[in-house]
């Protein structure tokens, strides 16, 4: 498979400055570190990670100086086109023959799922940002390799899903992608749902990246429940809303949608989403450390604005790209210690940390679309409505079913 | 009475109304099909496709050039219609005389080069298409919503269909099509230019499928991977109406519409396959379709 | 006849020497696929059936390997058997069902037959849908050889790819094999001469699927996944370019346009949606131009020379 090779070549004609301070010489498997961003680049998840997200790994590298112990940082990407099998082929050809040493983004969930598997077989690491299904950390988990950075659908269930109920919400029908993600997310709110005292009167499963939801809808509509629970993302998160309103699905039932991001409201439009609960892990007007990492981010991609998603990329990366620095090695073992060790406290966290299981625990917010009026200017879409502490958002390990961890 | 062996009324009026909207499209694709098979035998597999260029023709209209869904409805069959024109007289016509596979192995590999083009160009998720105002919202029907675009969409494809069979049966250029696929040689020595009625023909043929592409953009997102999705379905039906037929092919496509969305209500999970299980069933019974004659 | 073995003899050694030479899970696929599309050809170019369905037997087989081999454990000699007689079980309802119709219909009943396949692997659970099975274990051989090397797993697919080939080879050039040529070059002579020719034909489409369905599930252990990409309709089409532009009716045609497509889609797959516009590119060359393949063509000059 050929991928685009972007050599990271030390912008830094800081040349002479060694880079570290403590000139530590490290050694490197094939004297590169090769970091490999496996995203959708073309289909309904191209605005959630896709090309965004190769920009944001590239950043982390330039932030970071481009070099490590005097050797070059390579960033290279592909498109899986949200298939599992063509992901599974080009990781295998990255570990296999090309030395890459680490790969970052892997949405979606049925690609996570194989990469993951395939990073614990290679014993290779797998950084999981964009995909939410919590099943690794739990039955699929990997803790020797694996990763999963940004939310899963535990987090969702447990921030979204609380909100809605807390809002009245007691009866649901969820409509359905028909994958591993949308199974994992409709089962965990659910499982919130009921522990709430509220029912489950039933769902509808749809394939990946349809286009007309109409007949869905409709099933939804017939079933009588409040709440209408959005159980996918990107595109098709997009379109149920939109065929929602055309159908007038709103004017008697609420929706709710399960997972959303800044990047899918700015496709919707304020008229359509305002009111909306959802949950990010970050947003880029929070603060100014956000602000001012979302205007780099801008300015090499044509002026949009970053997801949470984007900004988990970053973050990984850099946090892997300083363990290695900080265990002299890119040995596999060594750098996952050190990424464990070290508490992750940048623009996209803060006290972040990475526990046994291979889940990286942080703070979750509960936001709602702004309407037209109270939005000031493109991209300001949210106002922040509560803070969950990640302790309370994630599952614990004793909760879960990670057995390679449990006590 | 609320509900129907257990359905809500709602519900099934709500599904039979959107597979009535679904078997409109059906019944137009099959009828290109029908009207290409029974002038040119060849199986225009590239059919799909070119309703998908009709779909992004006018979108690339709306958002590109201001122009509005009234105007596109008119530039974009004539369009395609010319794109058709242009394939049958370039690639199709090399293909006279040889064994019919190699007509539906080149219209593939049409379909591949179209699609993938629209798929490099604009992604694989779908664009969205703004409805013309006077479509914005619904009827309260009482038992549901209804759209208002889509009973237009009924209501045109109809008048479409109607307009075609009328033009083919019952018309003397109809007439002439028809006598020229039946006898060339005999049609020619009367004086008529049979080569450009094939071309027109085609044209026509897949000028039906523009026409169903702009209809299909505010209702199914115009997506590169449109085409391929519904030709198969397309393939289905007229093999159970028989290609040849025109008011076979509007029939059958409408009728299977509607028994799309009623399975929908009452055994959601065959929906997608009900339309392949009939056609198993009518290939058992009658192989030549329902309404089709043999050749 | 010399010529013939000759070629067997090269092929079996450079397929031999090759997991030194490649990258044996590369090599793999490209003897999978060479093994359907041979497959695929004893249909279209031996009986005259174009297929476009064939997917069907390829993906499904995959499927029922993997289950067999991941869900209830069975060594992958059982479970490769299992995915073909799967196929062939699938080939015998569904031949019983297309050879009803002839020439085009028969090609528009097969795609719809495969599309409704595809559907129901979307629904059923086994398939886990999108997902696919994942994590097929490779096992051990018989209960001794372990297949986790792939060097080792690769000698397997050879062997089985040599075998389908061999099987080809032989049902091609046996009576019934002759009957079946008859029946390509004139169907209604050969019924007037009193051959069953349904029946026929429904027997080279169940052999021609099982081959297929052989492919699939070697395929599935050696990549450890079934998805849907492996019953969807585009990998029909693709099947069918690879025996075109290898050369349909000939018996190693089919093998080297999958090795040419496979190659091509690895090195291009950088491009994304270039590779299908030139497979259609290849397609409608081949079909206005080229209709031999490549290996039909070198025959066609050898034999004017000779």
């Amino acid at each position: 498979m050929k991928f685009k090779l972007l050599a990271v070549a030390a912008a830094a004609s800081i040349a002479g400055l060694p880079l570290s301070a403590s000139a530590q010489q490290g050694k490197l498997s094939g004297d590169v570190v090769k970091i490999g961003v496996l995203s959708d680049m073309s289909g309904l998840y191209a605005d959630y990670g896709g090309p965004g997200a190769v920009a944001a790994a590239r950043l982390a590298v330039q932030d970071f100086g481009g070099k490590i112990f005097g050797k070059n940082i390579e960033v290279v990407s592909a498109d899986h086109q949200n298939k599992p099998d063509i992901a599974k082929n080009v990781t295998q050809q990255w570990f296999d023959r090309d030395g890459v040493d680490m790969t970052v983004e892997n949405l979606n969930s049925s690609v996570a799922l194989a990469v993951q598997a395939l990073g614990k077989e290679k014993n290779k690491i797998t950084i999981v940002t964009g995909a939410a299904t919590s099943r690794l950390t739990n039955e699929d988990c990997a803790p020797a390799t694996g990763i999963h950075y940004l939310m899963d659908t535990i987090a969702l269930a447990n921030v979204v899903g609380k909100a809605v109920v807390k809002d009245g919400g007691n009866s649901w029908f969820f409509l359905t992608a028909d994958y591993a993600f949308g199974h994992s997310l409709e089962k965990d709110t659910g499982d919130v749902v009921k522990a709430a005292g509220g029912r489950v009167n039933g769902a509808v499963r749809h394939p990946l990246s349809t286009n007309d939801f109409s007949s869905f809808l409709l099933q939804a509509q017939t079933s009588g429940a409040k709440v209408v629970g959005l159980a996918n993302a990107g595109g098709d998160t997009v379109n149920s809303i939109k065929a929602a309103a055309e159908f007038g699905i709103t004017k008697r039932q609420n929706l709710a949608a399960l997972l959303m991001l800044v990047t899918d409201v700015h496709a919707i439009g304020l008229n359509t989403a305002q009111g909306l609960y959802l949950t990010e892990g970050w947003y880029w007007d929070l603060n100014p450390e956000t602000r001012a990492w979302a205007d780099k981010y801008s300015k090499v991609m044509n002026g949009r604005k970053p997801n949470s998603n984007h900004a988990a990329v970053y973050s990984s990366t850099m946090h892997y790209l300083k363990a290695v620095q900080a265990a002299g090695t890119d040995d596999t073992a060594a750098v996952m210690k050190k990424m464990r060790e070290t508490p992750i406290n940048d623009m996209f966290a803060k006290g972040g940390k990475l526990r046994e299981d291979g889940r990286m625990v942080h703070d979750m917010y509960l936001f709602q679309v702004k309407t037209p009026a109270e939005s000031k200017a493109t991209w300001d879409y949210y106002n922040l409505k509560g803070t969950v502490k990640g302790e309370e958002a994630f599952q614990t390990v004793a909760a879960g079913k990670c057995t390679a961890v449990k006590k | 009475m609320d509900s129907i062996f257990g359905v809500p009324i709602q519900a099934l009026m709500g599904q039979l109304m959107l597979g009535l909207v679904n078997g409109c499209f059906y019944a137009l694709l099959s009828l290109g099909l029908a009207v290409i098979f029974g002038m040119l035998n060849i199986v225009n597999f590239a059919h799909g496709a070119l309703y998908m260029v009709g779909a992004f023709l006018a979108w690339m209209l709306l958002n590109l050039a201001g122009v509005n869904y009234w105007v596109a409805l008119l530039l974009v069959p004539l369009a395609v219609g010319a794109l058709g024109a242009l394939i049958e007289t370039t690639l199709l016509r090399w293909l006279q005389g040889l064994d019919h596979l190699y007509g539906l192995l080149l219209t593939f590999g049409l379909a591949l080069i179209i699609e993938g083009i629209f798929r490099e160009a604009y992604g694989s998720s779908g664009q969205p298409y703004d409805l013309p105002q006077v479509f914005k919202g619904a009827f309260d029907l009482g038992f549901m919503f209804l759209p208002k675009y889509r009973a237009w969409v009924v209501v045109a494809s109809l008048v479409a269909c109607l307009a075609t069979w009328y033009v083919i049966e019952k018309t003397r250029l109809g007439a002439y099509l028809r006598a020229g696929t039946e006898n060339p040689n005999l049609v020619k020595a009367f004086g008529i230019n049979v080569p450009l009625m094939v071309t027109l023909t085609y044209a026509f043929g897949v000028g039906l499928a523009g026409l169903a592409g702009v209809m299909a953009a505010p209702i199914y997102q115009v997506s590169p991977l449109m085409g391929s999705n519904i030709i198969i379905i397309v393939f289905a039906v007229v093999v159970i109406g028989g290609m040849g037929s025109i008011l076979g092919s509007i029939i059958t496509g409408l009728a299977l519409g509607l028994i799309e969305g009623l399975t929908k209500v009452f055994y959601a999970e065959i929906s997608t396959t009900v339309v392949f299980i009939i056609m198993a069933v009518v290939l058992m019974f009658r192989p030549a379709g329902l309404f089709g004659r043999e050749k | 006849m010399n010529r013939t073995v000759l070629a067997f003899l090269v092929l079996a050694a450079a397929g031999l020497v090759a997991p030194f030479v490649g990258y044996p899970i590369f090599l793999m696929k490209v003897l999978c696929f060479a093994l359907f599309a041979s497959a695929f050809n004893l249909l279209i170019g031996f009986t005259g059936l174009l297929s476009f369905g064939h997917a069907m037997f390829f993906g499904f087989a995959a499927y029922v390997c993997g289950h067999a081999a991941k869900v209830w454990g069975l060594t992958p000699e059982l479970a490769i058997a299992l995915g073909t007689l799967s196929a062939g079980v699938l080939g015998v309802v569904t031949g019983w069902l297309a050879v009803r119709r002839q020439g085009i219909y028969f090609a528009m009943v097969t795609l719809a037959l495969a599309q409704m396949v595809y559907f129901i692997c979307v629904q059923a659970p086994f398939t886990y849908a999108e997902d696919g099975i994942q994590s097929i274990p490779r096992g051990k051989l018989l209960g001794v050889v372990d297949l986790a090397n792939d060097r080792v797993m690769y000698y397997l697919v050879f062997a089985v790819f040599m075998a389908g080939l061999l099987g080809i080879y032989r049902i091609v050039h046996s009576p019934f094999g002759q009957v079946l040529k008859s029946i390509r070059e004139n169907e209604a002579r050969a019924l007037s001469l009193g051959y069953d020719v349904d029946r026929y034909k429904h027997l080279a489409f169940v052999l021609s699927a099982s081959l297929a369905g052989l492919a699939g599930a070697t395929k599935s252990l050696a990549f450890g996944l079934a998805t849907l990409t492996d019953v969807s309709w585009q990998m029909s089409g693709e099947v069918v370019l690879m025996t075109l532009l290898g050369g349909m009716g000939t018996i190693f045609g089919p093998a080297l346009g999958a090795a040419i497509v496979v190659t091509m889609q690895n090195y291009l797959s950088g491009l994304g949606s270039m590779v299908t516009i030139i497979m259609g590119v290849t397609f409608v060359v081949c079909v206005l131009l080229f209709r031999r393949g490549i290996v039909g063509e070198i025959q066609h000059r050898l034999a004017r020379k000779g």
